[in-house]
C-alpha cells in the first residue's frame, strides 16, 4: 500500500472509533441509568412526595414539578433575550460592537454555573430574604441566554442575504423583513439551538443549591424553595441509603427523558409544520 | 469628437418623441406603435454618482427612461450595471458603505425624498438568481400585498399576478406547495409574478435570465413584450441578443460611464461610438 491510503485506512479508522465512542458513551449511560433507575420507577414515584429513610413507596413528584416550573421560567427569561440579542447581533450591530458583544457572550458562557448561582443569591436570593423558584428559574434562564444568542445568530446568518434584498425591494421594512422572512427561514435552526440550551441547563445542579435549594414538600407559588430532580439526585446519591442510590438512578432516568422527549417532540411538531425546507 | 449618439459630459440624453429645436436632440424613437403611445419619461437622471467607501463606481450618469418600453442596459462585467439599476429603487441603501449623490426623479418627484417603502413598491425589483421565499407558492406572491396591508381578496390578486406572469397555467393546481419544487425558470417567474403583485409602475430586471436556459429565457422576454403596455422596464443584460431582441433602447454602460443610449437597433446596427461597437461585436468584455 502507498503512503496516502496508509494515512485514508488510519485516519478513517480513527474518525470512524470516534464517532463510535461518542454514541457508545450515550447510549452506556442511557443503558445504566436504565438498569439501575428502573427498579426504583413506579408510579409512586411519579405521584407520592419523598419518604423519610426507611419508608418504603415514597416519590419525587415534587422535585419533578419543580424542576419543570424551573425551566419553564428559565425559558421565559432565557429564550426571548437569547433570541433578541441573537438577532440584534446577526442583523443590526455592526462589525465593532458584534465583536465586542459576541466575546461578551462567549464569556458569559463560560461563567461556572456556580458563579452564576452566587449571583442570583445576590440579586434574587438575599432582597427576598428566602430561596425560591424565581431565583432557580433566573440563574438557569441566564445560563441559556448565551447558548440561544450564538446558535440563533448563526442561524440568521446561514439566511442568504438574497431573501433579504427580496423582501426589502418589496417595500418591507427591516423589522418586517427580519420578522416575515429571515426569523421564519432559520426557525427551525433557532428552535434546535433553544433546545439545546435548554438541555444543558436541566440538569445544573451548582446554580440550585443556593437559589431553589430543596424542598421535602410541594412548593407553591414562585417564591418558596422548590424541590428539583438534579438537586434530588445529588441529595440521594450521596447519602448512605441502598434505597435513595435507586431513587437517585431513577430521577436520573427521568430527567434525561424528559429532555428526549420534550427535543423528540419538537422536531417533530416542526417537521409536520414547515415542510418547506429548501 | 463630438458624434451623434454619443453622450459627452453636461449633455442629457433625452428621449422624446417630440423633437424640439432648442435641445439638443440625439435621436428619434423607433417606429413601434407601444413607444410612440405613451412616450412621457418615467425616470430622470442627472449627475449620478455612487461610491462603495472610497471607490466611486458610477461617475455621473445622465440618462432619461420612457414610460412603458423596455430599456436595456448592457456593459462589461464590473461597469457599474448593477449598482446603477438599485440605485432606482434605493437598495443601495442597503449597502452600508454605499453613497449616492446625484438627482434621480421618477414622475418628477426625487426618489431621495420619497418615502422608502412607497418608493418600492412603485419601483419593483427581480434578481439575478431566483430568490423565492421559503414559503409556499401562494405566499410568496401574496407576500407584497400583505405587508402592504391589501385589502380586498388575496387569491384574486394572487391569480392576476400569476397570470401577469405566464405561470398560473403551471402551478394553480399547487399554490400551496413551497416554492422551492419549482424549476430555475418557474422560480424566476414567481419572482416576477411576487414583485407584479403590488402593480409597481417600474420593474428592474438584473440579468433575470443568466441562470436559465434558452426555453425559459424566450418565456421571458416575451413576458416583458407583455408586460411593456402596463409597466416600464429596465433589464440589466450581458446577453446582447437578448437586449436586440427584447428592448427597445439600449444603454451602454463602460467603467461606471454613459457610453451610447440609442433605439435598440440604431446601437446595435449603427453604433456611435467606437467603443459601443468593440463591445457588441465582441472585441472586449
Ligand atoms: N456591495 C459592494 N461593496 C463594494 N463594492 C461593490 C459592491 N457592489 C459592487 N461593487 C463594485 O462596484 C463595481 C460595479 O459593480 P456592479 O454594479 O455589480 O457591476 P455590474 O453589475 O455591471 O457587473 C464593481 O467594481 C464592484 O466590485
Ligand atoms: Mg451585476
Amino acid at each position: 500500500m502507498t503512503r496516502r491510503s496508509v494515512t485514508n485506512v488510519v485516519m478513517l479508522t480513527l474518525t470512524g472509533a470516534c464517532a463510535l465512542l461518542t454514541v457508545s458513551v450515550m447510549f452506556y449511560i442511557l443503558g445504566y441509568l436504565a438498569w439501575h433507575g428502573a427498579s426504583a420507577l413506579s408510579w409512586n414515584f411519579f405521584t407520592k412526595l419523598p419518604a423519610p429513610v426507611n419508608v418504603p413507596g415514597g416519590g419525587m413528584a415534587n422535585a419533578i414539578v419543580g424542576s419543570a416550573k424551573l425551566l419553564l421560567l428559565a425559558c421565559c427569561i432565557g429564550v426571548p433575550v437569547g433570541i433578541l440579542a441573537g438577532i440584534y447581533l446577526s442583523e443590526f450591530a455592526g462589525h465593532t460592537i458584534a465583536s465586542v458583544l459576541r466575546f461578551t457572550v462567549d464569556l458569559l458562557n463560560g461563567v461556572p454555573s456556580i458563579v452564576i448561582g452566587i449571583f442570583a443569591y445576590t440579586v434574587i436570593v438575599l432582597p427576598m430574604h428566602t430561596f425560591s423558584t424565581l431565583a432557580g428559574g433566573f440563574a438557569l434562564g441566564i445560563m441559556m441566554i448565551p447558548i440561544s444568542v450564538r446558535s440563533t445568530e448563526e442561524y440568521l446568518r446561514a439566511v442568504p442575504s438574497s431573501l433579504r434584498e427580496a423582501s426589502l425591494a418589496l417595500g418591507a421594512a427591516r423589522w418586517a423583513t427580519i420578522t416575515r422572512v429571515v426569523v421564519p427561514a432559520a426557525f427551525r435552526g433557532i428552535l434546535t439551538g433553544v433546545m439545546l440550551a435548554l438541555a444543558r441547563v436541566a440538569g445544573e445542579t451548582a446554580p440550585l443549591i443556593f437559589t431553589a435549594f430543596g424542598n421535602n414538600s410541594w412548593s407553591h407559588g414562585w417564591s418558596q424553595p422548590t424541590a428539583s430532580l438534579p438537586f434530588m439526585i445529588y441529595t440521594y446519591a450521596v447519602s448512605p441509603y441502598d434505597d435513595w442510590h435507586r431513587q437517585a438512578w431513577a430521577a436520573g432516568l427521568v430527567l434525561v427523558t424528559l429532555v428526549l422527549l420534550v427535543n423528540i417532540v419538537t422536531r417533530l411538531a416542526l417537521a409536520r409544520k414547515m415542510p418547506l425546507s429548501r | 469628437m463630438a458624434s451623434v449618439g454619443t453622450v459627452h459630459s453636461g449633455n442629457n440624453v433625452n428621449l422624446k418623441s417630440e423633437q424640439s429645436v432648442d435641445t439638443p436632440q440625439r435621436f428619434s424613437l423607433p417606429p413601434k406603435p407601444s413607444v410612440t403611445a405613451d412616450s412621457s419619461l418615467r425616470f430622470k437622471i442627472s449627475g449620478l454618482k455612487v461610491s462603495y467607501g472610497p471607490k466611486e463606481v458610477l461617475h455621473g450618469i445622465d440618462i432619461n427612461i420612457s414610460s412603458n418600453v423596455v430599456t436595456a442596459l448592457i456593459g462589461p462585467s464590473g461597469c457599474g450595471k448593477s449598482t446603477f439599476l438599485r440605485s432606482l429603487n434605493r437598495m443601495t441603501e442597503t449597502v452600508r458603505t454605499a453613497r449616492v449623490e446625484g438627482d434621480i426623479l421618477l414622475d418628477d418627484e426625487n426618489i431621495a425624498d420619497m418615502d422608502v417603502v412607497k418608493l418600492r413598491r412603485r419601483v419593483g425589483m427581480v434578481f439575478q438568481r431566483p430568490n423565492p421565499f421559503p414559503k409556499s407558492i401562494f405566499d410568496n406572491v401574496a407576500y407584497g400585498l400583505r405587508i402592504n396591508g391589501h385589502k380586498g381578496s388575496l387569491s384574486e390578486s394572487v391569480e392576476h399576478s400569476l397570470r401577469r406572469a405566464a405561470l398560473w397555467d403551471e402551478v394553480k393546481d399547487q399554490l400551496h406547495k413551497s416554492a422551492y419544487t419549482l424549476s430555475g425558470g418557474q422560480q424566476q417567474r414567481l419572482c416576477i409574478a411576487r414583485a407584479l403583485a403590488v402593480d409597481p409602475e417600474v420593474l428592474l430586471l438584473d440579468e433575470p435570465c443568466s441562470a436559465l436556459d434558452p426555453v425559459t429565457t424566450a418565456k421571458i422576454e416575451e413576458l416583458l413584450f407583455q408586460l411593456k403596455p402596463s409597466c416600464t422596464i429596465v433589464i440589466v443584460t450581458h446577453n446582447m441578443q437578448q437586449a436586440a431582441r427584447a428592448s427597445d433602447f439600449t444603454a451602454f454602460l463602460l467603467e461606471g460611464r454613459l457610453i451610447e443610449y440609442q433605439p435598440t437597433p440604431k446601437l446595435f446596427t449603427t453604433p456611435a461610438d467606437p467603443r459601443t461597437e468593440a463591445y457588441i461585436t465582441g472585441r472586449f468584455g
